[in-house]
Parts: structure tokens; sequence; C-alpha cells
């Protein structure tokens, strides 16, 4: 590489740092302040973006019309933001940290719908920007002018956010609230406006980082995950809550991508390395290597302890094996009675169900929440495929094999995990889950990118899809017992154990971590138990099963039953599965619908499905005579 | 003191430029009772935290029977014997009493790593005896997550009890408890402390407390030790007085 191509990477990956900047900004003020991991972060930045391209349109190509039109959006997105805070979150302030997750979950499903709605599902190819067209050549290589402004925005953008955080009134306000938030309040600050204004401000950010995209990038419905994706990394490596490290790692993480992609390919030792496609894998290798080198990110400070303790975790009640023995019987009793479409979407509902039972095991019990989980289900699908067709092995043996091949990867990835705890953790999980999902989509030769494998059916004598369903139900069911199982038993007891009180399990000469990486391997193996059984009943595997969307499924799901008992994952799976089926038939626009009824519920039973009715029940049995 | 438990020696501990802990040594030995005292910020929970593995000593000796545990995690410290209450209480809180206590108990006999047997048919009797010792057997099934602050102080204790532990930290132990509950909570733990020959290590602004139930006492201010002896001793001390009654030494 030549000193001017290596300088022209670095202007390159500076220009990409500027959005990434501010939508990590808004992330990271908006988390400060209210503690509220807002997935929806990405689909403000999606919109900032279609709103600008809307707006230009509307406005006219001059440099005014361009101009107005990208601050009118990122007010809009503000105000987008605002309504959101007012009408959802504020609501659930006071609810466990996860249901304001799934809240925001929620949202992004309403507004990729609406998105959809109103600009439909072809990509949006935006204006350059009028008076920024042309090129500016520096040692002989041309860089376009408009890339050079963004990166003159970056730190004009730090400069103006330090002043309104270190010299306004608001600007004090935020900072003693991201420090000490139950503090404020008892000094008398009005928390709902000042929550309110930094929501309209860290929308405002990323309305802005989407719509200065414009001239770069398509518009497109794809962008709300990757582009929260993206933020997460920044935000972590940076440190949550800070604006400073945010910065410094959108840069990092901006020149990181733009020198992989100025690499290209490169042969090693004989083998064809492809830079260009490696850009996510090495976003999230960053990632996980500063969280292990510096826990709470590069400017991060550990997170100050919530005053308010949130409600301990109320005690486990075990499953009923009578009634487990009911339900296996009817379920049994189904393909005798019911249709093919029934036992089909009954297997699907097996499937997930020990998908979310393995995440509840390791969030719920274990405590240690995972965005991610999606990963091992799908590594789990993706290695019954490819022994399957490419190693040529007998179905039945891919179908053990696969639960082994996602368990190993769980002990890598594990090692990582367990040394952090709370958000960090999450937002590894989930950079995890990304690495994973990017090679599998960008490695054409081996998993079929985008396309996924094909022609992964069962052998024969399973082939019938009455049999697989009883294949199914065994497996899943087994899998299911066998968690619940370890749940009582000592080992599972130390993970409770870990969760309510690591202080006191150390003390008492429990090498917590050790504990709870041997429980990050054991439910990989059984996602990836669930992720095989869905790939041979499906006949394909496309990357979609380890996207991050998949793991939000399963965190719906949990959430959706409820984490704090054990058949509730199992109820959430079965409503979810059926719920989308039914919606997905009927319109277009499912995600909107489902996105609804997850905030009715979210609204309505902050304690999930199954805890609701086990609340109420309470309070029937109570009630006055 | 060659009987002794525990014997530290030259511990030091700064933060930034704060020396919190400075050249600090002292000895317990089995059966005995030993306070430290000092008023808010002397170093008292430093010190602590330094002896149970959860802080490292900038330098100093930290000996149990005989071997150096500097530089041992809190779980292989207690694995030595010793066991550990906490200034604010530490138990598992959706766990009920007699789990709680019976985790310790696994945890004692190497049994946590099972995966397959079903936690809680062991130690039931064991458990049920150290409760006993406590006075908390009545309550063995409630959990922990609803009992009343100065339950909870118990429950630790029978916890710390529970690998009959040559050593026992007690972080404030009566904190948050009413006057008469805490001289009965120390009575207990001295009572079984001399029983058991354990040595008990425990810090207090009680002065009621300390003065009724510690052999001996030692006095920490601004990190350093300032006096050390009998309670008739140290009530006698001017240096003493002058720190917590204020006026020139």
């Amino acid at each position: 590489m030549t000193f001017a191509s290596i300088l022209i990477q670095l202007l390159n990956g500076l220009a990409a740092a500027a959005s990434l900047f501010l939508v990590s900004a808004g992330l990271s003020l908006i988390f400060g302040v209210t503690r509220i991991v807002n997935f929806a972060h990405g689909s403000l930045y999606m919109l900032g973006l279609y709103g600008a391209y809307t707006l230009i349109q509307a406005l006219g190509r001059t440099p005014l019309g361009f101009w107005s039109a990208v601050l009118l959006a990122a007010l809009l997105v503000g105000l987008a933001g605002v309504l959101i805070e007012v009408l959802i979150l504020r609501r659930i302030y006071r609810a466990p940290e996860l249901f304001q997750l799934l809240a925001t979950f929620a949202v992004v499903l309403v507004i990729k719908d609406i998105a959809l709605f109103v600009w439909g599902a072809e990509d949006l190819v935006g204006p350059r920007a009028p008076g920024l067209g042309m090129a500016v050549e520096i040692l002989g290589k041309r860089i376009p002018a408009y890339d050079l402004l963004l990166i003159a925005i970056g730190p004009v953008v730090l400069a103006a956010l330090w002043l309104l955080l270190t010299r306004t009134r608001w600007g004090a306000l935020v900072r003693a609230a991201t420090q000490d938030r139950e503090m404020v309040g008892a000094l008398g600050v009005d928390q709902a406006k000042l929550f309110t204004s930094v929501f309209f401000v860290g929308s405002v950010l990323a309305g802005l980082g989407g719509a200065l995209q414009i001239p770069r990038e398509p518009a497109n419905l794809e962008l709300d995950l990757s582009v929260i994706a993206d933020a997460f990394v920044v935000t972590v490596v940076g440190g949550l809550g800070s604006i400073g490290g945010a910065f410094l790692a959108a840069i990092i993480i901006g020149v990181a991508k733009a020198f992989c992609i100025g690499i290209g390919t490169v042969t090693w030792f004989g083998t064809e390395i492809v830079f260009s496609k490696l850009t996510l894998v090495v976003e999230f290798l960053i990632m996980a290597l500063v969280l292990v080198v510096r826990p709470y990110g590069l400017l991060g400070r550990p997170q100050a302890a919530q005053r308010i303790a949130t409600d301990p975790a109320p005690p486990l009640t075990a499953p009923s094996w009578k009634i487990a023995a009911i339900w296996l019987v009817l379920l049994v009793a189904v393909p005798l009675a019911a249709d093919r479409y029934v036992t089909i979407l009954l297997t699907d509902i097996f499937c997930f169900a020990l998908f979310a039972v393995s995440l509840h095991f390791i969030m719920g019990p274990a405590g240690m929440v995972s965005f991610g989980h999606a990963a091992y289900f799908g590594l789990g699908a993706y290695a019954a495929g490819l022994l399957f067709k490419r190693a040529g092995l007998p179905m039945e043996a891919a179908l053990v094999l696969a639960p082994l091949c996602a368990g190993a990867f769980a002990v890598v990835y594990g090692w990582f995990c367990v040394r952090l705890s709370g958000v960090y953790l999450a937002m590894l999980t989930l950079a995890f889950a990304q690495i994973s999902w990017s090679i599998v989509f960008q490695w054409d030769s081996f998993t079929g990118g985008s396309n996924g494998v094909f022609g992964v059916w069962p052998s024969a004598w399973l082939a019938d899809k009455t049999t697989y369903y009883y294949l199914a139900l065994a497996c899943c069911g087994a899998g299911i017992a066998l968690l619940w199982r370890v749940l009582f038993s000592p080992f599972g007891f130390v993970l409770r154990a870990g969760r309510d009180s690591p202080l006191r399990a150390e003390a008492i000469g429990i090498d917590l971590r050790g504990f709870q990486w041997a429980a990050f391997v054991l439910v990989g193996a059984l996602a990836g138990l669930a992720g095989a059984v869905y790939a041979f009943s499906k006949g394909s595997i496309s990357p979609s099963a380890i996207s991050i969307a998949q793991s939000t499924d399963g965190l719906i799901m949990v959430l959706l039953g409820g984490v704090e008992t054990l058949t509730g994952p199992i109820a959430g799976a079965a409503i979810f599965t059926w719920l989308r089926d039914e919606v997905a038939r009927r319109t277009e626009f499912w995600r909107a619908v489902m996105g609804l009824v997850i905030l009715a519920i979210v609204l309505l039973f902050p304690q999930g499905l199954v805890g609701g009715l086990k609340a109420l029940a309470a309070r029937w049995r109570e009630r006055p005579a | 003191m060659s009987g002794a438990v525990l014997q530290v020696e030259g511990l030091h501990k700064a933060f930034g430029g704060v020396q919190a802990v400075a050249d600090v040594s002292f000895a317990v030995s089995a059966g005995e009772m030993l306070a430290l005292v000092g008023p808010n910020g002397a170093g008292k929970s430093t010190c602590f935290n330094m002896l149970n593995g959860q802080l490292a000593p900038d330098h100093g000796i930290v000996r149990l029977d005989g071997r150096d545990i500097v530089g041992l995690r809190p779980s292989a410290i207690w694995r030595l014997g010793v066991g550990r209450t906490f200034q604010i209480t530490a138990t598992f809180a959706s766990l009920s009493v007699r789990e709680n206590v019976q985790m310790a108990l696994y945890s004692h006999a190497g049994r946590l790593r099972s995966l397959l047997s079903r936690f809680g048919t062991a130690y039931r009797a064991e458990a049920d005896g150290l409760l006993q010792q406590v006075g908390m057997l009545d309550q063995a099934d409630r959990t922990c997550g609803v009992l009343a602050y100065g339950d909870l102080k118990r429950v630790e204790l029978a916890m710390a009890l529970a690998n009959q532990p040559r050593l026992l930290l007690m972080d404030e132990p009566t904190a948050g408890m009413a006057p008469r509950e805490r001289v009965a909570l120390m009575e207990l733990a001295a009572g079984l402390a001399r029983k058991r020959a354990i040595a008990v290590l425990f810090t207090e602004h009680d002065m009621d407390v300390v003065f009724s139930q510690a052999d001996r006492i030692i006095v920490l201010d601004r990190g350093q030790l300032i006096a050390g002896g009998t309670p008739e001793e140290v009530r006698a001390n001017p240096a003493v007085r002058a720190v917590y009654l204020g006026g020139t030494h």
C-alpha cells in the first residue's frame, strides 16, 4: 500500500465515522440518562434517511433545499423520538429493564412496516449533495468533496454536544442524571421533562446521522438492525454514556472498516483472504478485544450502582410432571386428529420452544441476558445442513453432531461473555451473533451465502410429516426436560445463586465463571439442537436463522411468556409462532401488527403473559369474601 | 504470637494518592474475638476486603494458619476456612433460608458440579442444625428475599459457619439491627467462636457491642493502627479518646 492509498482509506474511514458517531452519541446519551437500551435507535436513523429522501424531492435539489431537508428530517425524527418516549417508554420506566427492551423491539417492528408502507420495499437512491458533487484531488487520488464535509461534521457535532453538556443547565442535569439518576430525581428535577428532552436530542442525532448519508447510501429497510448493531459496537467500545468515547470508537471502527475494504483480497500462505468481506468480523473483533481488556469500554466507567434495588427474582417452582405428562399425551395424539397444517405449525413451535427455553435458562435463572442467542440456533442449523450436504453424513449423524458444533462455538464465545455482565454482556453476545451471521452470509462457496443451504431433508423413514413431528417432539421435549432438570440440580442452583449475589457465591467458595461458562455451552448446544431439528423440518437454511431478528424473536418469546416462570417461554414461543403465522397470512404488514400486540402486552402485563395470569389468579384468590 | 490463626503484617493499600491502609499489623488467635474499630473512613472495610481476597494489597502479608493467602481469590480463601459476613447482607434472595445454608454445605463438600441430581436432598439436617444455632430454624422454608434485615444477618452467620471455619470475618455484623438484637447476635457469635475455637475479626460502630463482646480491640485511624489492647486498655488510651472525642493527642 502506498502512502496515498493509506491516506485515502483513512479519509474514507473518517467520513464513514461521522454518521456512526452521531447515531452512537444519541444512543449513548439516551442510555446514560434513562438506562434504556433503545433498540429502535437504528430505526430512527433509517427514518432520517428516508425522510431526507422525500424532503429533498419536495424542497428541490438546490443547496438550500438539500440542507433544509437534512435538518428538517433530523428534527422530525427528533419528534418521532419524543412520541415514542411519551406514548410508550414513559409508562414503563419502573418496569424491569428487559421489558423496556421488549418495548423498543416492538417499536423497531412498527417503524419498519411504516417505512415499508410509505416508501415501499425498493432501495431508494438519494441525490448527490448539490454543489458538493465534485471530487477533490489529494495525492493523485480523488475524494468526494461531500466526504470531506462529513469528516468535518463529526468534530463539530462533538464540540457542540460538549458545549451543550458542560455549559448549559440542561447539560448539567444530563450529566448528573447519567451519574446518579435517583439523586437527580430526589433533588426535585422534573424527570419526565428531562427524559423527553434527552430522547429528543438523541433522536435528532440519529435522524441527522441518517439524513447526512443520503448522498452516500441508498435508503433501505434493512438499515434499522444493521445500524443498531454498529451503534452498539461503537457505544460499547467507547464506553456507554461517554460521548467522547463514542467519537473515538466511531473513528476506530470506521477507519478499520475502510482499511478492510481498501486491502481487498490478499493471498496468505496460498489461502485467499477477502478482507473487504470481513468488515463486520473486524468490527466485532475490535469490540470483543476491547471488552476483554477494558470491560467498560475505552472511556467508560463502571455503571453506577442503582440505589433502588430491583425486586429480587421470585423463587422458581418446579414444573408439575403430571401436567407435563398430560400435555405430552395431548401432543402425541394431535396428528391422529389434526390436519397437516397443524402438525407442521406444531413442529415449528417445538423447535422455537426449545430455543426459547434455552434462552430463558441463560437469561432468567442464570442472569446472563443474551441479545444474540440465534447464533447457536443458526450455527446448529448450518452445522446440520453442512454436515449433511458437504460432509455427506447421514441425516441422523448430522442431527446428533450439530448440537455439539453449536456447543463448540459456545465454548469460544462463552469464554469472553462470562467475563462481562449486564448490558455489556448482552451486547457482546449480539456481537458474536453478528460475527457468525456475517461469516455465514459472506462465505458463499461454503455456506451458500445469502441463499443458504438447500435440500436438507430427513432420511426416508423420517420424511413423513407426522413421523418428523414425533421426532421434533422427542428431541425438543427431551431438551426442555433436560434444561429444567438441570435448573433444579446443584449446578442450576449455583447459577441462580450467582445471579442473586455473585459476592456471596464467591464468599462460599464458588468460582462462578466456570459454572456460567458451562451453562453457556449447555444452552448453546441445546439451541443448536433446536436449530438442527428446524433445518431438517424446512429442508433449507438461510442466514436469517442467525440474524438479529431471530435473536429478538427469542427474546420476545421469553418476555412475552414471562421470564420468571418456567412454562412462560413455551407459552411465549407457541403464541408468538402461531400469531406470526396467522398475521403473516393476512397482511403484508405483519411486523407492525406483532409490534402493536407486543406493546399492548408490555403496557398491560409487565410480568409477561404467564406471570400476569398468575398475578391475576393470586388476586382472585385473595379477594375479600 | 505462635498460635495465631490470622496474622497480618505491614498491610498497605493506596487508592490514587490516598493511603487507605498503611502498615497495619495484627493477629487473631483461635477462640478470640478481635474488634477492629475506628471512625468512618478509617480504612476498616478496605482492610477487610484485603483479608478475604476482594482487594489486592499494595504490599504486606496475610497469613492464615501460617500460609500466605495474598493473591488468592475469595473462593479459594473460603476453602481454606474463612467465613465472611458482609456490611450489606449478601444472600441468595430467590432461594429459601435452608437452601442458602445448603449451598454453603454443598460447596464445602465439593458437590455443586452435579448436573442431574436434585439439589436440596443432602445436608438438610446439617443445614437445620446451623439454622437452629442462629435461631432461624422456624423460618427455614421462607425465601431470603422476604426476610427482615436482622434475620438476614443470622442467615449469613449460619452460611459463614457452614465450612467449619478457622476464621470468621464479620464486617459490621449488627449494622441496621435494633440495639437489643445487636448484643444478642454478637453474644451468639462469641459463644460459637469460643465453643468451636474460631478466631473472629469484626468491625463495629456500636461501642456497647464492642466493649461487651471483644476480647481485644484494635483502633484504626486514617489508615493506621493507633492503639490496641483489652477493652479496658483501649478505653483508657488517650490517643483513642482524641480520635473519638476530638482534642489534642
